[in-house]
């Protein structure tokens, strides 16, 4: 509803006043920069096909660039390619490459500072330092736009989209590809990330810092450092994501740092190392997730409280759950935990036995690492056989009560 | 020498537990890759039938064999054949038979339905396996003349082996916990064969990444081609050295 | 042909062997006699190479034995209880000693041919009887035609008609000039074959004659009887 109203009134600047520039070999103007000197706010600037090399360019008006069959703008790897200083501007069509690549003013593809209202869509934004930044901004909408760069390590790359102490961001429809961050939260409230693809990122796809009141869903995060980073933020919900091949010595699908009030809901989670680590997580209800062939489903440190796991299936993980501590304030209920072999025998399909799905070499390995070395021998798995029959080592409260028997259809 | 080597790899062979145990690897293979929904399942039990079985049931295999064997042993030395041939021969056909069992019971499957070099590797490190336990079954039968006490030693090595080192090692890592011990750890494997091969084959089954720190020391080690020389050239010292040991006592032994 | 040079042997405390003396000759018939763990059979182990001995030594054709394996080559040696692989074949078992022994000399196949074994080339062991293998073992220390045959309790377990052709065997061989060392509990059986008696009790010879002087010195028939004699003058 929000971006329709945006582009209701970009329609009404465009059909009021609208002067239009052609930018190209063939046409009046032959470089960017002169067709934006002449243009007014409300005129739409047309780049045709061809490389454009001219250094920072500079959009202080608040114009419609749109570029015909895909013109390239390149920044020479030594300058921000479009700053953006106006609002209600829209970018589309374009692609941007070789941005500067110093770190310490964070040269961005296309950057937008203090602006409202700016819509970037459609574009190729091609081996930049960041792709998209966007500070100090409201109401944006960053929308279907490709964002690929081949960063090696986290100190030689930025961040996908970044976006810094801004409210009421759109990011939908992106593919972000070999970044430090996919997309970049940093004191960014109540903005909507959804339908993205983000893989192959070197840190996190997704990452959230004291950012509150946002959500994001439906998109996808493949084979990242981690797939989302949550850390210091509130009430964020994070529906039907999937979580997929986070796989390395430190990875996670979802990571939870000091967050509080969140919501987790319909996520998949297949193949991480640790599906979720939750770290100082408070109040926060995970239900109706899928976590599948995950070395650990759930890591639960010692320091969460409060926290609601019901309803999700647990299914092929190597450890379903693991925590450091003895005692847990967490509650777990009515999940599908397909290493259950109790019975049912009033048929209310939740089992009669309680389930506790805390292995004990998996606490063993919470608390000594290096027992790790022991994976897959005789040894461990007669250590476990023995713990599931004679509870003795394992947290007594750690404990699914009403355990499902057949996996929920998520 | 090389006839006695074939004939008792024929008569091995032709061995009624032998065979059995072809069939029942060959069954949980093709069991594990065919009803599993994907391979690395299937990986994961021939890894347990590796781990377990196979050296179960070459370390006692053989030394039954060995005893049931004496009077044949005793007439083979009636000739004038050099003891070690003898011994030598015994070892290569138990060695060769169970080995051939292994490679036709786990290694077809497993060559069917795994990566290649994934499977090859499981099939060596199967192999060495077999190796070493039939050179263990050896040096217990030259160290217990008496039947039911030389089988109780190989039952012992083997849970040894399989389950009581990996509970010292456990205690080991609570004992020292305050200290670095991923290092030292790393080495204490070297002296289970069947740890060195747990670990070797499991960097292959990328479970390492969840390993953590310890699974990163190991790639390390194991990862590249020295640590995996090295850790070759130890499986290979296990499965001669014990071997070596009973040959030198072999020659002075009285049968 | 064979020297044994103070042989002693013990396993752990027991003594065994306690300095054996003895000197066997070509065309002897030695019967190697006395009671249950006597160390006869120890004293058959050792000069086979089977025990070692803790201190003394044996020649064989003049060579220690201790030197080298290849003196085997002219001994035969049947055992008292033949047990074979189970799976092999007779037919693969001599084969196998025929590679062994890998000798150019014409095989000696009398008993072979006597006991029909040739029939009998694709039976597994498992499936033989006690006397069936015992013929086997015969015709294996027969059939290299050695200067020298170990025969530990050879007609044991065969049927009289096989017994008789074995002993019939042993007489032939040692008309052809062979040392032929025989340690058997069936006194009576021996007195066709032998030609000198070795009396062993605890470890000692206790005497080395031939047979026709103990028989005159006891005014005996027969060995048995000859033997009993001795033991109750003792």
């Amino acid at each position: 509803m929000k971006w329709f109203f945006i582009v209701l009134l970009l329609f009404k600047g465009l059909s009021a006043s609208g002067k239009v520039f052609h930018v190209g070999a063939q046409h009046p103007y032959k470089t960017i920069k002169s067709a934006l000197a002449v243009s007014n706010g409300g005129d739409t600037v047309y780049i045709h096909k061809g490389l454009y090399k001219e250094g920072n360019i500079i959009v202080q008006k608040a114009i419609t660039i749109i570029g015909i069959d895909r013109p390239i703008l390149d920044g020479d790897k030594k300058y921000e390619v479009l700053s953006i200083k106006s609002s209600y501007v829209t970018i589309k069509g374009l692609r941007v490459q070789h941005s500067g690549y110093a770190s310490l003013d964070d040269p961005g593809g296309i950057k937008v500072y203090e602006a409202t209202k700016v819509t970037i869509i459609d574009n190729e934004l091609f081996d930049n330092f960041f792709g998209i930044y966007i500070q100090f901004s409201t109401n944006c909408l960053i929308k279907n736009n490709s964002i690929i760069a081949f960063g090696k390590e986290e100190q030689t790359i930025g961040n996908g989209v970044h976006c810094w102490k801004s409210d009421s961001l759109q990011i939908i429809g992106n593919n972000i590809n070999g970044c430090r961050d996919g997309v970049y939260f940093e004191f960014v409230n109540n903005s909507v990330i959804w339908r993205n693809i983000v893989t192959d990122n070197i840190r996190y796809g997704l990452h959230f810092m004291n950012s509150n009141n946002d959500s994001y869903f439906t998109n996808i995060f493949s084979r990242n450092g981690a797939g989302v980073a949550v850390m210091f933020s509130k009430k964020i919900t994070m529906m039907n994501n999937t979580f997929n091949e986070n796989w390395g010595d430190a990875a996670y699908g979802l990571l939870f740092k000091e967050i509080s009030d969140c919501h987790l809901s319909g996520n998949h989670f297949n193949k991480n190392t640790a599906a979720i680590f939750m770290d100082g997580s408070n109040r926060t209800i995970v239900e109706n997730n899928v976590f599948s062939n995950n070395g650990w489903g759930l890591k639960i440190q010692a320091n969460c409280m409060d926290n609601i796991i019901q309803k999700n299936n647990f299914i092929k993980n190597t450890f379903d759950v693991s925590t450091n501590g003895t005692l847990l304030l967490n509650i777990f209920s009515q999940n599908y935990w397909d290493k259950y072999s109790g019975y049912d025998l009033n048929k209310d399909k939740i089992g009669d036995v309680p389930y506790r799905p805390l292995s004990l070499y998996s606490v063993i390995v919470e608390s000594n690492p290096t027992a790790m070395i022991l994976f897959r021998s005789f040894f461990v798995s007669l250590l476990d056989q023995s713990e599931k029959k004679i509870p003795s080592l394992t947290p007594e409260n750690f404990i699914d009560n009403k355990p499902l028997m057949s996996a929920l259809r998520l | 020498m090389g006839r006695i080597f074939k004939y008792v790899m024929l008569d091995i062979l032709k061995n009624k537990f032998v065979i059995a145990y072809m069939v029942m690897m060959s069954l949980v293979a093709w069991s594990a890759f065919t009803l599993e929904d994907n391979s690395a399942k299937g990986m994961l039990t021939l890894l347990n039938l590796i781990l377990l079985t196979v050296p179960l049931v070459s370390v006692l295999f053989s030394a039954i064999y060995i005893y049931n064997s004496s009077e044949f042993i005793e007439l083979l030395v009636s000739h004038p054949i050099k003891r070690s041939k003898i011994w030598l021969s015994l070892y290569w056909g138990l060695c060769g038979s169970l080995a051939t069992a292994f490679i036709i019971g786990a290694g077809i499957p497993l060559l069917l339905f795994a990566e290649f070099t994934i499977s090859l590797l499981m099939l060596v490190v199967g192999i060495l396996i077999t190796v070493i336990f039939v050179s263990l079954a050896l040096l217990s039968t030259i160290i217990y003349r008496d039947k039911a006490k030389g089988i109780g030693l190989t039952i012992l090595i083997w849970i040894y082996f399989a389950l009581l080192f990996d509970g010292i090692l456990l205690f080991l890592m609570f004992q020292f916990a305050d200290y670095p011990i991923e290092k030292p750890m790393v080495l204490m494997t070297a002296l289970s064969p069947l740890d060195l091969s747990r670990i070797l084959l499991l960097l292959q089954l990328d479970s390492t990444a969840i390993m953590g720190y310890t699974g990163a020391i190991f790639r390390n080690f194991f990862g590249n081609t020295v640590g995996m020389s090295i850790s070759f050239t130890l499986l290979i010292l296990w499965s001669t050295i014990p071997f070596l040991v009973s040959l030198k006592k072999f020659k002075k032994k009285d049968l | 042909m064979i020297t044994v040079e103070n042989i002693k042997k013990k396993f752990g405390k027991l003594v065994v062997l306690n300095g054996i003396d003895l000197t066997l000759k070509k065309g002897e018939c030695i019967a190697l006699i006395g009671p249950n763990g006597c160390g006869k059979t120890t004293l058959m182990k050792i000069i086979l190479g089977m025990v070692m001995a803790d201190s003394g030594s044996i020649l064989v054709n003049n060579e220690s034995i201790t030197k080298s394996e290849l003196y085997k080559q002219h001994i035969g040696y049947m055992p008292q209880i033949g047990r074979y692989p189970q799976n092999m074949t007779i037919g693969q078992i001599i084969d196998m000693v025929k590679g062994i022994r890998n000798e150019k000399k014409p095989l000696d196949e009398e008993l072979y041919k006597a006991y029909e074994l040739d029939k009998l080339l694709d039976k597994k062991m498992s499936t033989l009887s006690g006397g069936t293998m015992q013929k086997v073992s015969a015709v294996l220390s027969f059939l290299f035609n050695p200067s020298i045959l170990i025969l530990d309790e050879p007609t044991a377990g065969l049927d009289p008609i096989a017994a008789e052709i074995l002993k019939q065997k042993i007489i032939k061989e040692k008309g052809n000039g062979k040392l032929i060392i025989i340690t058997s509990h069936l006194l009576s059986e021996l007195d066709d074959m032998v030609s000198e008696i070795i009396f062993m009790q605890e470890g000692n010879i206790i005497f080395h004659q031939a047979v026709s002087a103990l028989k005159e010195s006891t005014q005996t028939a027969k060995i048995s009887s000859a033997i009993l004699q001795i033991l109750k003058n003792k």
